[in-house]
């Protein structure tokens, strides 16, 4: 895993892969990449509406060969249902920030004011310090998480991004 | 009107699942996990056959599904003997062999408890299945065993593991109380909506490639083992003749087109002959048909056919683009794909349609003639050429014998100097190179085909990590024929150590006497012969071959000086291929 600071490169490519919801299809997704030698930069997996699938949204380090390669392989494993490669432009993402920042009486404004602006909530108030929770764009969590780091971050848990498809708007009769 | 209900136990439920599967025999070993499932085998039509070690049962498995098509069975207990599957299960995922393996489990409750002979085979075996399954309810058992047998066999074949935990087996737990069902075929695939293997090509891509061929003057009919998987030797038969575009069958392919027949140039590869090897390279058009562009095939991969076009029908879309990128990629099942390209190619004009290949045939017929397989006899009171051995062997062999070998030389060898007429006449460990796989894949094949005589070819390494299976032959009548190359070391280590390490010899050499042969394989309750000069080598295989009562060993002493060739080094361009000890490198 990178750190959460590096901004997604090119080389990044984000799978959205439905999956029979059983116990071990998450082991043999993630074997399958850790066997074929590709690193998984996210994950986050749960249940769909329908209980019986699960979706898991994979960000993917891999150059676009080694992708099709690993996109094939997946749709060997007989608990894969469909996987479709989101095209970044043309897909919503979103992903939760956690994060504890120092934030004492004279700071503390300063901070909640950031989080305002990023259209975060504060979660938890300590005396020394404040637990922020945001849903953005990665791109977006990442300033974020730059321009709190002169307050004094404590600690970030990230939960891997979710995907959609863009809804088609072309006008039709 | 409803049925009564039948009920019944895990263990009872599963023997009958296999029953209906159509299984006739099971190669196993009992152990504390699985004994539930043991007792009804007493009282089922199904032959079981005792093996003295789980990896044997692995590999007559796939001896057995090699031979006959049909999915092998082994089923072993939990821990120790499902790591020592574990081999045979890589061994058949590798070469794409329908298999089943059946692991006994520590109770549900005890699972992750590191119990007695506990070990998380799923996870362990994983890598190596196409899939596998820890069956937690008795009820489950009917469906996960009819889906395990229809993922084995169809698409591309491979192993399926499932293991099942004692309790839901054991007659006297509540949890392995079931109610008998047997789902449809429907059921089957309804309940596995990820699993839709494309058989049928896509009719766009098959005309592309039946214009490609009507344009191509220099083609190769790059044929791998799918052709023998998919049943498609006689559709590629009619290919040959339509276009007559040469053939080469690589080591997972012998047999799937006449060695004898004209257009046939034989196996390509690090070992093949110059001619298969060459006509690839030099080739304009690469018709890969249910091969997979392995490195052994290819050597030095950005140096291989480039001046080659390349169509390539396989059942997994993973294999293409894998390696090499086609020029026109078909997804499905190679003998619908070839009999729909046989359509094609007739609806185009058929043979007359063709262009004059004439040139490139004789330029083939060329190689074979300058370049043939060679080998020098030996002198009188010297050793025997390994070579000289399996020309006797094949010529004093019944038409239709059946040839299983393990990994190293005497396998290039028994490849080369073969003469393959039928499919299904050849079994050996290609994509793992499993030695010690070919006694007990030749007892699988016997035991699945009892009329063809089965001879294992065998090396003196490979004899002595799966010989004991010689006693399950012996007890089971199962008489099949080994001949051990024993030229006292392991060969093709030996030689790679020759040629690239200076001649520096580091821990290869195994001693001709020890073991003896003959007394072990007498101990072993098989006959045992020792052949030392070439007169008694005919007179020893006809006798083996008479003999249809218990196995045979055979012993050959060989000469370990000789050396496999032609050789493309690794690594290396197969342009560079080495035809001989004296031959160097031919530009």
């Amino acid at each position: 895993m990178s750190t959460a600071s590096t901004p997604p490169t090119t080389r990044h490519h984000l799978l959205s892969v439905l999956v029979e919801n059983k116990a071990g299809v998450l082991a043999r997704v993630a074997s399958l990449f850790a066997r074929r030698g590709y690193n998984i930069y996210s994950l986050a997996v749960a249940p769909t509406d329908d209980e019986r699938f699960s979706r898991i949204t994979i960000v993917a380090d891999a150059d676009s060969a080694p992708l099709e390669q690993i996109v094939k392989q997946l749709n060997k494993l007989v608990n894969v249902i469909k996987i479709s490669e989101l095209d970044p432009l043309d897909s919503v993402e979103r992903e939760l920030m956690l994060c504890t920042v120092k934030a004492d009486a004279s700071s503390r404004h300063n901070v909640i004011e950031l989080v305002s602006i990023f259209d975060g909530r504060i979660v938890d108030v300590g005396h020394g310090e404040v637990t922020l929770a945001v849903a953005e764009i990665p791109a977006r969590l990442d300033d974020l998480e730059e321009l709190l780091k002169p307050f004094g971050i404590l600690i970030v848990q990230r939960t891997g991004r979710v995907a959609l498809p863009k809804l088609d708007r072309t006008f039709t009769r | 009107m409803s049925e009564e209900p039948i009920r019944m136990n895990g263990g009872e439920a599963l023997i009958k699942a296999l029953e209906l599967e159509g299984v006739e025999v099971i190669f196993g070993l009992p152990g504390g996990c699985i004994l539930p499932v043991y007792d009804p085998i007493i009282d089922s039509p199904i032959r079981h056959i005792l093996v003295r070690h789980e990896q044997g049962a692995g590999h007559m498995a796939e001896g057995y599904a090699h031979a006959t098509g049909r999915p092998g069975v082994a089923m072993v207990t939990s821990g120790p003997a499902a790591t020592n599957i574990v081999t045979p299960l890589c061994d058949a995922y590798m070469d794409s062999i329908p298999m089943i393996v059946i692991t006994g489990q520590v109770p549900v409750g005890a699972i992750g408890t590191d119990a007695f002979q506990e070990c998380d085979t799923i996870g362990i075996t994983r890598s190596v299945t196409k899939h596998n399954e820890l069956i937690t309810r008795a009820q489950d058992i009917p469906l996960v065993v009819r889906q395990a047998f229809h993922l084995a066999t169809t698409g591309r074949p491979g192993p399926v593991l499932l293991d099942i935990p004692k309790d839901i087996v054991d007659p006297t737990n509540p949890n392995s109380a079931m109610e008998w069902y047997w789902p449809t075929d429907e059921e089957v695939v309804a309940s596995m909506p990820g699993y839709k293997p494309t058989t049928k090509g896509h009719p766009k891509k098959i005309k592309e490639a039946a214009l490609m061929i009507g344009e191509s003057v220099r083609p190769v009919l790059y044929v791998g083992g799918g052709i023998l998987k998919a049943r498609a030797a006689e559709a590629l038969l009619e290919l040959a003749e339509l276009t007559q575009i040469p053939v080469v069958t690589t080591l997972m392919a012998r047999g799937a087109f006449p060695d004898d027949h004209p257009l046939c140039l034989g196996m390509p590869g690090m070992h093949g002959n110059y001619t298969a090897v060459t006509a690839m390279q030099e080739s304009d058009l690469l018709i890969a048909l249910g091969s997979r562009f392995d490195d052994r095939v290819t050597g030095k991969l950005d140096s291989f056919a480039v001046g080659a076009k390349i169509i390539h029908v396989d059942i997994d879309p993973a294999e293409l683009g894998k390696v090499r990128r086609p020029d026109v990629p078909i997804v499905g099942d190679a003998r619908l794909v070839i009999e729909e390209l046989n359509r094609a190619l007739l609806a185009l004009g058929g043979a007359e349609a063709q262009p004059d290949r004439s040139a490139w045939r004789q330029q083939c017929s060329g190689w074979q003639e300058k370049f043939p397989l060679s080998y020098e006899q030996s002198e009188p009171g010297q050793l025997l050429k390994p070579q000289y051995v399996l020309e006797q062997l094949r010529d004093l062999s019944p038409e239709n014998t059946i040839v299983a070998t393990g990994v190293g030389q005497h396998q290039m060898w028994t490849s080369q100097y073969w003469t393959f007429r039928h499919p299904y006449t050849w079994i050996c460990s290609g994509g793992l190179g499993t030695m010690g796989f070919s006694i007990p894949a030749a007892i699988g094949a016997k035991t699945g085909m009892p009329e063809r005589t089965v001879w294992a070819v065998d090396g003196d390494g490979c004899f002595q990590m799966t010989a004991q299976e010689l006693v399950t032959a012996a007890t089971e009548r199962i008489p099949v024929k080994i001949a051990i190359l024993n030229n006292a070391y392991l060969g093709m280590v030996r030689q790679w150590q020759e040629m690239f390490y200076d001649e520096r010899y580091s821990e290869v050499y195994l001693s001709p006497d020890l073991p003896d042969y003959v007394m072990w394989a007498e101990a072993m309750g098989c006959v045992g012969i020792r052949v030392e000069s070439p007169e008694e080598v005919a007179p020893a295989i006809i006798r083996a071959n008479s003999i249809t009562d218990r196995p045979v060993v055979v012993e050959f002493r060989t000469d370990s000086s000789e050396l496999v060739y032609p050789m493309v080094p690794v690594g290396r361009s197969n342009s560079e291929i080495v035809v001989g000890p004296t031959g160097g490198e031919i530009q």
